[in-house]
């Protein structure tokens, strides 16, 4: 275990900037955070955590994938991919960090997605316990512990100093190159940690029972009779999806600028009533199916096919974020009606 | 406020007015309220909802829900019934099968001002007096609710409740608002800074698609963004041309309809001021063609749909010399 003075964050971001990109969770002057490439000058948050999650850095929303020239019977391709830089995300949540396994499963299994493998390997990733955990966190509900997160660096903070344990290799090694960080006992981070479990204890959605959600009752919850009511003031924007850390689903579209063709991909949303439009249209004509794609793809089949890993992972945010409210607490507690 | 509301819907579903009512229903917390449609008198017991989180303007629903046949009975704020009245204009709703009810409105609260002040983990909200008293998995915390009021309340324009059945509550009158200014101080700037304002908000956009969505005026059926046929690329938010074309497109195709109802400002997750956008074409058609404010009434043209042979033709070319 490693510590090093508040007073001394500055000198930290700095050290590690001159190595690599860092990427911190700063006010952005609305309201909100996001991560922020550090610059001197640029201070922690005292927000919980971003409005958009930690996976844009390594999967973003938008990226452009190759260009295409036509002359005459000719294509030309324009190959335009950037690789990424080593980088380092300090201040991840928990929930966040336990969101990129999730993404992993997906991105890095066969045909893995070489973008986001690449970032994966050239990202440090730098955890933070919370302090102050708020009503709609339920990481507890999967097995996160917000007082412990993982991640390849593990930080906690108190009035007078930040905590450091390194993790991983990778986290060795950044370690090493940061000579203002100095020993200290395992122990001294117990009395954060308690006071955060204390609070973990009382939020209010920790009573979320996800028990019975398994495959042979997904037929059951596909065809529950509540997806009418619960879908029923869906608005079919991308907000759920777009501020969610474990939606992954993207596009590939060309755009033809008149000179070129450029080829990129995108985040989609399953709520969006062009998603996977095929030849035939689609096959789910109503926000009704669309909704459903959405919630029971992490709680039903996400983990029907990766050993019982829902793809959620409590941060909160579509309870936060979407325009009506209706988000995956109120979905999962109606359907485990049905389960009863 | 909430219990005469509650009473009112069972009245209606129970006296056969309505054979469903459109209203807000309960959620995991006090501020997390969805818009619904209640069908029985236990639903509306149990789960109907009227608080400083009604914000959700429910004029829109009303497109479908007024074609689905039989009656159905809504609540409108002052603002919402603006919306219900721009969209009669626009036939959008079949006003036969709604029964409107008119509720007056103190100004509805905004989540985000509270998180702002630092208050996380709350758990629940009383009203006391002028206060609103909140309690946090941190403490007990007291504000003003003037301060907890959402932007667009605090500029209200009017407390009239323009179209209705029966109303619940004083009507009220359109107020002197200072809604423009903000406008104001816009126009002041070069067009380098305002230019420079304009890509710093919307450079945080992620093209959700919530502010079209929940738009009351952005009622087509097919929306030429989600039409791949169209040539617009949907969905290629990191282009900030395509980007910022997008708002503008919708700016322009909602004036003369947008009420400034607000909604567009409020569901905007990455928390960017679209109102202004609309307020801006909202007053510069005030000062070309005279003040019009829409949804005011059922019957008066919008200005741009109203050809008169003296009317301004401003003009970009015009403006900067040119021929
Ligand atoms: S579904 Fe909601 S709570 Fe779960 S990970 Fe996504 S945004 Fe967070
Ligand atoms: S959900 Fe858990 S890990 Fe995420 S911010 Fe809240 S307390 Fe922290
Ligand atoms: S659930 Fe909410 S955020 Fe998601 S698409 Fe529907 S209205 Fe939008
Ligand atoms: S543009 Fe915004 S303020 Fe105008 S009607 Fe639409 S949602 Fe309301
Ligand atoms: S709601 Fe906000 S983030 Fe979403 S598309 Fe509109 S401006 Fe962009």
């Amino acid at each position: 275990m490693k510590k090093i003075a508040i007073s001394k964050l500055n000198d930290l971001f700095s050290a590690i900037s001159k190595e690599k990109v860092l990427y911190i969770p700063a006010d952005d002057g609305a309201n909100q955070a996001r991560f922020t490439p550090w610059q001197e000058g640029l201070t922690l948050t005292d927000k919980l955590n971003t409005v958009r999650s930690a996976k844009d850095l390594f999967f973003p929303q938008v990226e452009n994938l190759v260009n295409f020239k036509n002359s005459g019977k000719a294509i030309q391709i324009i190959e335009n991919r950037t690789e990424p830089q080593p980088f380092v995300l300090f201040g991840v949540r928990a929930c966040d960090c336990r969101s990129f396994d999730i993404l992993d499963r997906v991105f890095l299994s066969d045909p893995v997605d070489t973008f986001y493998k690449t970032r994966r390997e050239q990202g440090v990733v730098i955890t933070l316990a919370c302090n102050r955990p708020t009503e709609t966190c339920f990481c507890g509900v999967f097995g996160i512990d917000g007082a412990d997160p993982q991640g390849d660096v593990t930080c906690w903070m108190d009035e007078a100093a930040l905590y450091w344990r390194a993790n991983t290799e990778k986290g060795e090694a950044l370690t090493a190159a940061l000579p203002m960080l100095t020993d200290c006992a395992e122990e001294a981070i117990d009395p954060i940690a308690a006071k955060i479990r204390s609070i973990l204890s009382k939020l209010p959605l920790n009573d979320l029972d996800l028990t019975g959600f398994n495959r042979d009752r997904m037929m059951e919850l596909f065809n529950s009779p509540q997806w009418e009511d619960l879908s029923q003031s869906c608005l079919g924007c991308g907000t759920c999806t777009f501020v969610c850390p474990t939606c992954q689903c993207y596009d590939v579209q060309d755009f033809d600028d008149g000179q070129q063709v450029r080829r990129f991909r995108c985040w989609d949303s399953c709520m969006f009533s062009d998603f996977t439009m095929m030849a035939h249209g689609t096959n789910r004509p109503t926000q009704k199916e669309r909704f459903r794609q959405r919630f029971m793809h992490k709680l039903s089949y996400f983990p029907n096919n990766n050993d019982g890993i829902f793809g959620c992972v409590g941060c909160g945010r579509c309870l936060q974020k979407c325009p009506i409210h209706m988000h995956i607490v109120k979905v999962a507690k109606a359907l485990k009606e049905d389960l009863k | 406020m909430q219990e005469r509301l509650k009473q009112k819907a069972l009245e209606l579903l129970e006296n056969g007015t309505a054979d469903r009512i459109l209203g807000w229903k309960i959620g995991e917390f006090f501020y997390d309220l969805t818009p619904a449609v209640f069908k029985t008198r236990q639903e509306i017991q149990e789960e109907f909802v009227y608080s400083p989180f009604a914000g959700a303007n429910l004029s829109k629903y009303l497109i479908a829900e007024s074609r689905k046949g039989g009656k159905v009975a809504v609540f409108l704020k002052p603002c919402d019934s603006y919306s219900f009245t721009q969209l009669l204009k626009e036939h959008r709703i079949w006003r036969e099968n709604v029964y409107v009810v008119g509720v007056q409105c103190g100004g509805m609260c905004d989540m985000e001002k509270l998180r702002a002040k630092g208050c996380e983990g709350v758990l629940s909200v009383g009203e006391d007096g002028e206060n609103i008293v909140v309690e946090t998995l941190y403490g007990t915390n007291v504000f003003p609710r003037a301060e907890l009021l959402e932007d667009r309340c605090i500029t209200c324009k009017s407390k009239k409740v323009v179209t209705f059945d029966e109303l619940i509550g004083e009507q009220g009158t359109e107020l002197e608002s200072d809604r423009f200014s903000q406008v104001a101080q816009l126009e002041a700037m070069t067009s380098q800074e305002r230019f420079a304002f304009w890509q710093k908000e919307l450079s945080r956009c992620i093209r959700c698609n919530a502010c079209r969505n929940v738009c009351p005026a952005c009622s087509c059926e097919k929306c030429v963004f989600d039409n791949p046929g169209s040539g617009v690329r949907n969905k290629a938010a990191a282009d900030s041309f395509e980007e910022s074309l997008f708002h503008i497109i919708r700016a322009f195709h909602v004036t003369g309809r947008c009420t400034d109802c607000g909604e567009c400002s409020r569901v905007c997750p990455q928390n960017i001021p679209l109102h202004l956008l609309n307020r801006k074409m909202i007053k510069d058609m005030n000062e070309l063609y005279g003040t019009y404010q829409a949804g005011a009434d059922p019957d008066t043209k919008p200005p741009l749909t109203d050809f008169t042979l003296d009317d301004e033709e401003p003009s970009i070319v015009h403006t900067r010399g040119g021929q």
